[in-house]
């Protein structure tokens, strides 16, 4: 276990100044997520334009500085995407944290990459997995339109 | 008392948590087991298992028999009048649901209120809300102080000629607060309201005399009292016991049963349906006797005296924001650190070995008024020292270091 793997200088400072913590204007698409055990939440607001582009995303909610910078690096990484794009990097993402090493999108640039491998640190704290994914999980709700709320329970 | 030779009753102790000594602060959730309890179950299952109360053989009648020792202990340890007041179950949440369930069956009607209060954990408010959905009943909430507790005069002021039942926690299992269990009886009684204790945290920490509190009601959770897991209490007066109908149907609890009607048993069988967890039963005489061992008045002490030098020491340390203040207080404190969520100040601890709680701790209806998602706790038992109080607060300044504050 290694606390300084899990709570990164990158990882602090997104907790600590989460970017996109706002609400859309004229959002098109939104799901909540939460994770029941703790109690942390996320509101996720998509806006796709006529290209379904990602023209902006942003979020509200509360959680520990996983969750936050956990949503803060997302929202950052997936404006501009195409909806197709946008799947690509979360499945990515969450198999990743899941069971393998790297991410492996094209999608990406190795900034980038580098960036969310900060989030990798939670593989060695299963019960704060919860927290990485959480905002994934509800983007994926959002680009479905469900109307139900995410959760990181299956 | 002897925390050192206490301690070491306890086997968990006796091995590393990665890598670390055990600080374990988070006996509110579960406490620890002694030995005697933990060899209590072997021994139970390797020489002396059967169902109790159905069989003839031997082994049976021996089985029934340290069954209801266990009944007779707790009659005697909470000083309650009768054994058949001692309703076994698998833990103080079924307590709650049995109460909930068979006095709202028979006397709760829509419009009706059961006043409850902003501390209650969620197993003693949503079993009620169950009621809310099928009865159409009300619930109302005494409020929660700036304290963090709950007064008598808070409870007088809500009751009101629809009020049925009022049921509230003992000891508070985030802010600590020891509410007045007495006076809340005395004057819900005034007006023929019973009252329903939810003593999880209570019947561990304080002492207990069913006679004189006179509440109708009152749930227990062997497991917080350094007993086995899937094992509560519910102490009821007889007369309730033997005016509500059945909790659960099944073998055990019925007297005689036909194609066209059934009979029920007498107590205490008539809420003991189905094969009970009679190891931990049988197991839970032996926290009894640990508890009586020690002795429940030294405990509290020695608890409260952790308490106040925890509270003195966190309170020193700057950034930390203990939750609530009540007069009087159990051995539970809530905290928060500016700038620092409390999952990870509880991963951050946990490092350390300092085992704590963070969240709700099932009270989101109180987490809410405070304004605050999530909380974390530490929380005492017989076997922590001030050493394990000094390790939390040096943890805490640990956590502070890695987030950058000062």
């Amino acid at each position: 276990m290694n606390l300084k793997e899990l709570y990164q200088e990158i990882i602090l400072e997104h907790g600590k100044n989460p970017r996109n913590l706002r609400k859309t204007d004229n959002f098109t698409r939104d799901a909540k997520g939460n994770n029941p055990l703790c109690g942390d939440n996320v509101h996720i607001y998509l806006k796709l334009n006529d290209n379904n582009k990602v023209e902006d995303i942003s979020f509200e909610g509360n959680g520990c500085a996983i969750t936050m910078a956990s949503a803060s690096i997302m929202t950052d990484l997936v404006r501009g995407k195409e909806e197709k794009e946008v799947k690509e990097i979360v499945t990515d993402f969450l198999d990743m944290i899941k069971e393998k090493d790297e991410l492996s999108t094209q999608l990406l640039n190795e900034d980038e990459k580098t960036k969310l491998m900060c989030l990798s640190g939670v593989k060695q704290y299963p019960m704060r997995v919860k927290c990485a994914t959480l905002s994934w999980h509800t983007l994926t709700s959002a680009m479905n339109n469900s109307q139900e709320i995410a959760s990181t329970e299956d | 008392m002897n925390i050192d030779q206490i301690k070491k009753e306890f086997p968990i102790f006796d091995n590393k948590v990665q890598n670390n000594d055990l600080v374990y602060l988070d006996s509110a959730n579960s406490s620890q087991k002694p030995r005697i309890v933990i060899d209590r179950i072997y021994d139970f299952y390797s020489k002396e298992f059967s169902n109790v109360g159905r069989s003839v053989h031997y082994l049976a009648v021996a089985a029934t028999n340290l069954y209801e020792q266990t009944r007779m202990s707790v009659q005697k340890y909470i000083n309650a009048s009768d054994k058949n007041e001692i309703v076994f179950t698998k833990g103080a949440t079924e307590a709650i649901n049995l109460v909930a369930n068979t006095f709202g069956q028979k006397y709760l009607d829509e419009g009706d209120e059961v006043l409850i209060t902003e501390l209650e954990h969620h197993s003693n408010y949503v079993p009620w809300h169950f009621l809310r959905k099928s009865k159409k009943i009300n619930i109302e909430f005494a409020e929660v102080n700036e304290q963090g507790e709950v007064t008598l005069e808070e409870i007088k002021k809500k009751i009101t000629d629809r009020t049925k039942i009022i049921c509230v926690t003992h000891l508070s299992n985030v802010t600590g607060a020891i509410l007045p269990i007495k006076e809340i009886v005395r004057l819900a009684h005034s007006k023929s309201i019973p009252v329903l204790v939810d003593g999880c945290q209570g019947a561990p920490h304080l002492k207990l005399d069913m006679q004189d509190l006179d509440c109708d009601f009152y749930a227990i959770s062997g497991h917080k009292m350094y007993g086995p897991t899937g094992i509560g209490v519910l102490y009821a007066k007889k007369k309730w016991l033997e005016d509500l109908p059945p909790y659960q149907g099944g073998g055990g609890m019925i007297r005689e049963v036909k194609k066209k009607g059934i009979s029920y048993g007498e107590l205490p069988n008539k809420y003991e349906a189905g094969t009970m967890a009679t190891a931990q039963v049988i197991a839970f005489n032996e926290s009894i006797k640990f508890l009586k061992k020690i002795g429940i008045e030294n405990i509290e002490k020695h608890e409260k005296e952790l308490l106040d030098y925890a509270v003195e020491l966190l309170g020193k340390n700057n950034s930390v924001n203990i939750i609530g203040n009540p007069q009087n207080k159990g051995g539970v404190i809530s905290f928060t650190i500016e700038g620092i969520h409390p999952h990870d100040i509880a991963t951050i601890l946990d490092e350390d070995g300092v085992a704590i709680r963070a969240g709700h701790h099932c009270c989101q209806i109180l987490h809410e008024k405070l304004g605050l998602p999530a909380t974390a706790r530490a929380s005492f038992g017989v076997y922590n020292t001030k050493d394990d109080i000094d390790q939390l607060n040096k943890s805490i300044n640990n956590c502070k270091k890695i987030f950058n504050l000062k």
